[in-house]
């Protein structure tokens, strides 16, 4: 087995440890909240790149499980805001207005942290187990897994923006008061949640960069590359498949629950199926199929996001729809080929 | 005026009764202008049923804010002029300090009832069908004698059975207890749904006679039973209408995506663009050529096919020639296409919907049964989908073009070795796929708001319908679209529209999974490629 990294990959390990401690101290709370929010979009565009990159299934669903882990976050969080809502009541406040009486089903056990991290986990993950397996069983790939995995999403998004579904309808959950009893707000708060999905995605980078670099990554290659060739040497290409898609939707769903207390709000359009097409651009332009590149392309898209849709509001989509355009024509292997390319070409 | 007619249809009416009336009731007249709000209801009520012509007169005075008071006359402001409202003759030095007599809604809404029973008297049939419908809807038992005289009187048997079914609504509400199951039973044997609002009032109310309330339910079952015909036309023709706009939707994409393989997320797009040049013919038509306004449709069919297939064969041309074999990449590409297109027309026609207005041919619907009226611009489209499938089938089987395209699409290195231009055939059939894209815009816009996200919307439905089908079938196209059609107004019935939505679309990823090359499958070894 090969190893992790190298000398250098993990010194540049280390001294990513060291800035972020050290980072959300220096920073003003609007940087802390945007960086922490990119380290998010960044881990989702990790799980991506591991499915996608490494074995040839692009998700167009990434966004559903994102945003699963985050409404399950969510769930604590609405009961952490207590008797403090507008209505005074023991029911989130859109409860009292669509005049319920109690917590529905889906509520239950929902004021416990331990009960909703297990949500987080335990929701993506079966959804994407019991799709993948119908998808992958049936031989369903490429452009068509692609396009049911859309579907889908858009169905979730439909049936969240119902209010009988009990998720708050179209405004979703917001006005959250306090995590685990520290105010969601306070800067030791944030700080510390920028430093914990800055572990989050350090973890994630580790866990992928294991996979990719021992037997089960060099399975996964040969499923991307000859699909059929490797299950004739013997390999059960449904198992590793759903395997990695089940593991992929699991990281997602950790990103949003890392995703709302920072960012204070979720609602259906999370799930909206251009959410998640974005997703992909952020793998296609940081490289697919290197660790590093879907990193740096969720931070150079979303960074260029901030920027566009504060400057120039009305130029964002052109500039988004140009990204799109030009990465696929001419940077086939991201921003992380073209760096190598250009190392090589030195060396 | 616009009333003289009323005038004249109530005259000869006067003779025909022989009414001695030939002036005003006084009493009336001076009631409306100094009674309270119910008094000024009753004498409303006396004076219609006397059905005097100028009655007309001094109901549209009062509506309209132009009665006035002084002493212990009541005057009609009209124009410069002051009538005497009793006599209707000119007063030559009419009291300097009249007051206006004041019209609350209440006063209103019964004025507008007792003209729509003096208009039932009109002898255009078109008048007097719209009266007939607004009394219908309950009007004021007062005019129970002046409709039951209309009834008697009128010949048009669509206006008659809207007549008895007022009438039978008023003998319910004040008629004695055979009075009522008469008019239950009337009202058991029409066809009109609001004889079964009526009916099912009459059925549920608390403190009516047991008799009466036995009566009612067995008419209402009667009434719901005919009705039910209607409802189910209904649905049918809901589900087919949806189906030719879910066909015309994917009809391109079973060109672009089915035959040629192209993942084109910028379809709903260039539906847009299609839209919005009907939107763009439409207001030149206005600015030019207003006599010709209603066939601006035309001449925006052909301008919405060049447009979208222009912008479909330059997209080929620029970016996704160079992506061909690479699905994934096309499916990016082409949605980035699908931002900067719907950013550029935000650009030019600003964010918000613009109005495309139904030409007058395709305005209004054809009454089939008495609850189900079908509307011309959803017949149009569904012809206009059958038209545009006929001439998309024949342009495949029948011309070179066709031909080449399915070279093309069976074998595409054969096809080049014979001779066929393959790049060139790639260029027309995508923008053939295009322009088919631009129909459906043009044809949606006919149907609702155009916007910017117009095409959004009709992404995902129109990739459901291709896959459905099975990719490269143009057959299982039209089946499919129909079948979700149905399948979307029959749930939609039964259980509301988001859930109906998120039914198919959960339907379809279990349908693909069991059957992954969709209903109609290619066979033979090309499917494995």
């Amino acid at each position: 087995m090969r190893r992790l990294y190298g000398p250098a990959g993990w010194s540049a390990i280390g001294a990513a440890v060291l800035v972020m401690a050290i980072l959300p101290h220096f920073l003003s709370s609007y940087w802390v909240t945007l960086i922490g929010k990119i380290m998010c979009y960044a881990i989702v565009a990790v799980a991506l790149d591991l499915i996608w990159g490494y074995c040839g299934i692009l998700s167009l669903g990434h966004g559903l499980f994102f945003a699963l882990g985050g409404y399950a976050m969510g769930m604590y969080l609405m009961r952490q805001i207590g008797r403090e809502g507008q209505y005074q009541s023991d029911l989130p406040d859109f409860m009292v207005f669509l005049d319920w009486k109690s917590f529905p089903w889906q509520w239950w056990n929902s004021d416990h942290f331990g009960w909703c991290a297990l949500l987080v986990v335990v929701v993506p993950g079966l959804l994407a187990f019991a799709f993948g397996y119908l998808a992958f069983r049936s031989r369903v790939k490429g452009v068509y897994f692609s396009i049911i995995t859309q579907a889908l999403t858009f169905a979730a998004m439909l049936l969240f923006f119902r209010n009988a579904t009990g998720f708050g309808g179209n405004n979703g959950f917001t006005d959250f008061k306090r995590i685990l009893g520290f105010t969601v707000t306070s800067p030791e708060t944030r700080a510390a949640l920028f430093m914990v999905t800055g572990a989050t995605l350090l973890g994630t980078l580790l866990l992928a960069r294991w996979i990719v670099t021992s037997k089960l990554g060099r399975v996964l290659t040969a499923i991307r590359d000859a699909e059929s060739r490797a299950s004739f040497c013997g390999y059960n290409t449904v198992h590793y498949k759903v395997a990695v898609f089940t593991l992929s939707a699991v990281i997602c769903g950790i990103a949003g629950a890392l995703y709302v207390p920072q960012v204070g709000i979720i609602n259906p359009s999370e799930m909206s199926p251009a959410n998640s097409i974005e997703i992909a651009i952020w793998v296609a332009v940081g490289g697919r199929g290197t660790l590093i590149g879907p990193i740096l392309g969720a931070g150079v898209v979303n960074g260029a996001k901030s920027f566009f849709t504060q400057a120039f509001p009305e130029y964002w989509l052109y500039f988004l729809g140009a990204i799109f355009i030009l990465a696929t024509l001419f940077l086939p292997q991201g921003i992380a080929g073209l760096a190598q390319k250009l190392g090589r070409g030195r060396a | 005026m616009a009333w003289r007619w009323e005038r004249a249809a109530i005259a000869a009416l006067l003779v025909c009764v022989a009414a001695p009336a030939a002036a005003i009731d006084k009493d009336a007249v001076a009631k409306l202008g100094f009674g309270d709000s119910d008094e000024k209801i009753a004498a409303m009520g006396a004076l219609v049923k006397e059905g005097d012509p100028r009655a007309i007169e001094v109901l549209k005075a009062l509506a309209d804010g132009n009665l006035q008071t002084a002493g212990e006359r009541v005057f009609i402001q009209r124009d410069d002029d002051v009538l005497d409202a009793v006599t209707g003759e000119k007063v030559e030095s009419p009291p300097e300090d009249r007051d206006d007599v004041v019209a609350n809604n209440r006063i209103r809404a019964a004025v507008g009832d007792a003209l729509a029973g003096l208009r039932i008297l009109s002898p255009e049939r078109a008048k007097r069908l719209a009266a007939a419908k607004e009394l219908t809807g309950g009007a004021d038992p007062a005019m129970l004698p002046l409709l039951q005289r209309a009834l008697a009187a009128e010949k048009d048997p669509e206006i008659r059975s809207l007549l008895e079914v007022a009438t039978a609504a008023m003998e319910l509400k004040t008629g004695d207890k055979a009075q009522r199951l008469a008019a239950i039973r009337r009202l058991g044997a029409s066809t009109s749904p609001a004889s079964r609002t009526m009916l099912a009032a009459a059925a549920n109310a608390p403190d009516a006679d047991p008799e009466v309330r036995a009566e009612a339910t067995k008419g209402l079952a009667a009434v719901e039973g005919r009705l039910a015909w209607g409802e189910r036309l209904g649905l049918a023709f809901a589900g087919v209408s949806l189906g030719s706009i879910l066909l015309l939707a994917a009809l391109g994409l079973a060109i672009t995506y089915g035959l040629m393989g192209v993942i084109n997320m910028a379809h709903g797009e260039l539906i847009m663009i299609g839209a919005y040049t009907t939107y763009v013919v439409q207001n030149l038509f206005r600015a030019w050529a207003p006599g010709a306004f209603d066939w601006y449709v035309l001449a925006a069919v052909p301008a919405s096919f060049a447009v979208s297939a222009a912008v479909g064969m330059l997209l080929e041309r620029l970016v996704i020639r160079w992506l061909y074999g690479r699905p994934l990449e096309t499916l990016l590409a082409t949605w980035g296409i699908s931002l900067v297109l719907i950013q550029t027309v935000r650009t030019i026609f600003g964010a918000q919907n613009v109005q495309v207005e139904n030409p007058a041919f395709m305005s209004g619907g054809v009454q089939a049964l008495s609850n189900l009226v079908l509307p011309w611009n959803r017949i149009v489209i569904i012809f206009f989908a059958a038209a545009v499938l006929v001439a998309m089938g024949l342009l495949l089987s029948r011309t070179r073009l066709g031909l080449f395209v399915r070279g093309v699409t069976q074998n595409r290195a054969m096809a080049s070795c014979v001779g066929v231009p393959t790049a060139r055939v790639d260029t027309y059939a995508f923008g053939l796929g295009s322009g088919i894209a631009g129909l459906a815009g043009c044809a949606l816009s006919q149907l609702g708001n155009v916007g910017p996200d117009l095409g959004q919307g009709y992404i995902v439905d129109s990739f459901m319908v291709v896959v459905f089908g099975g990719v490269g079938q143009l057959a299982g196209t039209v089946y499919a679209a129909l079948t979700l059609g149905f399948a979307n107004k029959l749930l939609e019935d039964w259980s509301g529209a988001v859930i109906a939505k998120i039914a198919v679309l959960v339907f379809i990823i279990i349908f693909i999974q069991r059957r992954p090359q969709g209903m109609f499958a290619l066979k033979g070894r090309a499917v494995e490629a």
